[in-house]
């Protein structure tokens, strides 16, 4: 069950509808390039968020799962360039790369399982920039430098998943499931131990709990959600590079849930959104060049200001002013 | 015939096990350099710089942009590396020690929020580097003592600028050492590692310790940028791969120990040489098994210690 008040899933509801409606309003640039692309990254800045907030892991290596998943997907899309061996169907190569991913989610879990905060935060990053590494001098699979052209997807009733409104109503479909995937499974007993083990593992371990499997399975889970990012991110990139999934790809995630705030799973999308609209329109405010810089500042400026991202921000503002929370008119919703 | 064709043979394995071996010993030193900074800064500080690739980024662009005019000048070419080397040692400690001292210092004691920090800056540090100075590749000319290879039993002929890192990371290895078990700073930062607090009690001033210490370390990355840069072109995306070998390291050897970091510099180089020897494409992998085999058997790394 997910536990919210009928208020807050009148909101839920409200966010949803307006999403459903953009295109009514909205040029196709918008829906793609702006919310398509801010739901599709944002889906991997959840998985991080559901990580940093229940489990406590600041993990950055949810771009590297997500790259895994897309590498995946584009070893067996039967439309890559060029051709892999496994070349299938996409309605069995999405699937297997989920699989993929929630592996590679278990398998860093295990690795950083008896490891908190900074050296979490090294030895995820470590793994990330290494798959980047491997990716970039490894031909036979992943294609060196060149990477994998042509992933366009699978054909959603007839039209390509590349049309305007196919991409934006499937990334928002798998945008607003995980959202609620992650809502509900904190309520779950799973969820409620995780958090326990978050605010002391000693305990909780005393209480009964296996602390390490609990670990794993969150890496695991969060694994699965940044899954279904990398092989939408795949999708609207039509294919994958190394560069995507390398040190700056981690960052930008990274960046996206921190400015959004780590503190709720609709900060990730937040954070995604105002990421995307930066990096569109910096161009016409200090040149595209300088974007990293811009972004840089930004991200320095609300982690010294405030740690909690734009959401803590806009909760603060609205104690302040004796308001419920309203951080983004078109997604405003909350737990 | 026969015989002395095998003993040849022999030779030549030998030679090439001697050369790829040596190879890593080199790659090693030149991560020790980088490397220990890191260690040093996160030793007494418990400071992650995720920004320490950048600090060697900038140590080699400022070294080469002081070095540059001068070596194109009659007078100054001979001298020319020593002060580039000097700028860049200098350029990196003086960012260092602005970040310590304008971000971090207010900050002590929340590591997430530092690493943050540094991760921010690391990304504006990148993008003005290469607004300020270009993507071009560049390269220090090897210093004319240091030109040239040099004869060396079994291996033959080998450059003695690779032999120089060996000597100069043995050297920033025995000073580190010193500074750290001989002088009154080392006194203090050790004792700074042991408890903060306490040290501040005794009357010591521990912000300008830790700004002295996080200069120190900054140098190291600014030493190593310029090295490196001489050793090998210096491209863009450099600053990724000395922050992974860096953290690797330190997570192998041991956060905040000096031998640790020496082991690890060791294990890592070596298993990057002969990783690209015996198995090319997947080189990297064996980095990272090594990495992850030493996590799971020794969770505070070969040398580091438990946590009190």
């Amino acid at each position: 069950m997910i536990m919210m008040t009928s208020r807050q899933w009148l909101a839920t509801a409200a966010g949803v509808v307006i999403l459903l409606s953009l295109p009514l309003f909205l040029p196709n640039f918008w829906l793609v390039n702006i919310f398509g692309r801010a739901m599709v990254y944002g889906v991997v800045a959840l998985s991080l968020t559901f990580l940093a907030h229940y489990g406590g892991f600041v993990s950055l290596a949810q771009t590297m799962v997500a790259g895994v998943a897309g590498y995946a997907v584009a070893m067996m899309a039967p439309t890559a360039i060029p051709l892999g061996p496994l070349a299938m169907p996409y309605f069995a190569a999405i699937p297997l790369a989920l699989l993929a991913a929630t592996v590679a989610g278990a398998i860093v879990g295990m690795i950083a399982v008896n490891t908190r905060e900074i050296y979490l935060l090294m030895i995820t990053l470590a793994l990330a920039v290494g798959l980047s590494l491997f990716a970039q001098s490894n031909i036979t699979w992943f294609r060196g430098y060149e990477g994998i052209r042509n992933i366009i997807g699978p054909e959603v009733m007839g039209l390509p998943f590349r049309t305007p409104l196919v991409f934006y109503y499937v990334a928002l479909g798998v945008a607003v499931s995980m959202f609620l995937l992650v809502l509900y499974v904190v309520r779950t007993p799973f969820g409620l131990v995780l958090q326990a083990i978050r605010d002391s593992d000693r305990r909780a371990a005393a209480i009964g709990y296996y602390v390490g499997l609990h670990r794993i399975a969150s890496f695991a889970l969060a694994g699965f959600i940044a899954g279904w990012g990398g092989v939408l991110i795949t999708f609207y990139n039509i294919g994958i590079t190394p560069s995507s999934i390398g040190l700056w790809a981690t960052v930008a995630v990274l960046i996206m849930a921190v400015i959004g705030g780590l503190g709720h799973p609709l900060g990730a999308f937040i954070g995604a959104l105002i990421y995307t609209v930066m990096d569109t329109f910096a161009s016409s405010i200090i040149g595209h060049d300088r974007f990293n810089t811009l972004i840089g500042l930004v991200f320095l400026a609300i982690v010294l200001l405030s740690p909690d991202g734009v959401w803590g921000l806009g909760k603060r503002l609205s104690t302040a002013l004796g308001k419920r929370p309203q951080v983004n008119a078109d997604r405003e919703t909350s737990l | 015939m026969g015989f002395a064709g095998r003993a040849e043979e022999e030779n030549v394995s030998l030679q090439f096990i001697l050369t790829v071996t040596l190879n890593g010993l080199t790659l090693a030193s030149l991560y020790f350099i980088v490397a220990s900074g890191f260690s040093l800064i996160f030793g007494l500080m418990r400071t992650v710089n995720m920004a320490h690739g950048s600090l060697y980024m900038v140590g080699a662009y400022v070294g080469f942009a002081v070095y540059d005019p001068l070596y194109a000048s009659d007078v100054w070419a001979s001298h020319a590396w020593l002060i580039g080397i000097a700028a860049g040692i200098l350029a990196a400690a003086l960012v260092g020690l602005f970040m310590q001292v304008a971000l971090l210092g207010w900050m002590q004691g929340q590591e997430l929020r530092q690493a943050l920090v540094t991760i921010g800056l690391s990304i504006i540090i990148a993008d003005q580097l290469l607004a300020l100075f270009g993507g071009n590749p560049f390269r220090f000319f090897t210093p004319e003592l240091l030109f040239g290879p040099t004869e060396l039993p079994v291996i033959g002929r080998y450059p003695i600028f690779r032999l120089f890192q060996v000597v100069l990371a043995v050297a920033v290895g025995i000073g580190l050492w010193l500074l750290l078990n001989k002088t009154k700073l080392g006194i203090v930062v050790r004792a700074g590692v042991d408890d903060r607090q306490m040290l501040a009690a005794c009357g010591v001033n521990v912000p300008l310790v830790a700004a002295t210490v996080f200069a120190l370390g900054a140098g190291l990355a600014g030493l190593g940028g310029v090295i490196g840069a001489t050793a090998q072109p210096m491209a863009l995306g450099v600053d990724a791969r000395f922050l992974l070998m860096s953290l690797v390291v330190v997570i192998v050897g041991g956060m905040g120990s000096i031998g640790g970091t020496a082991l690890g510099a060791l294990l890592i180089g070596l298993a990057e040489q002969w990783g690209q020897v015996l198995f090319p494409t997947y080189s990297v992998i064996l980095t990272f098994v090594i990495m992850a085999t030493v996590l799971a058997v020794w969770p505070q790394g070969l040398l580091g210690r438990k946590p009190t």
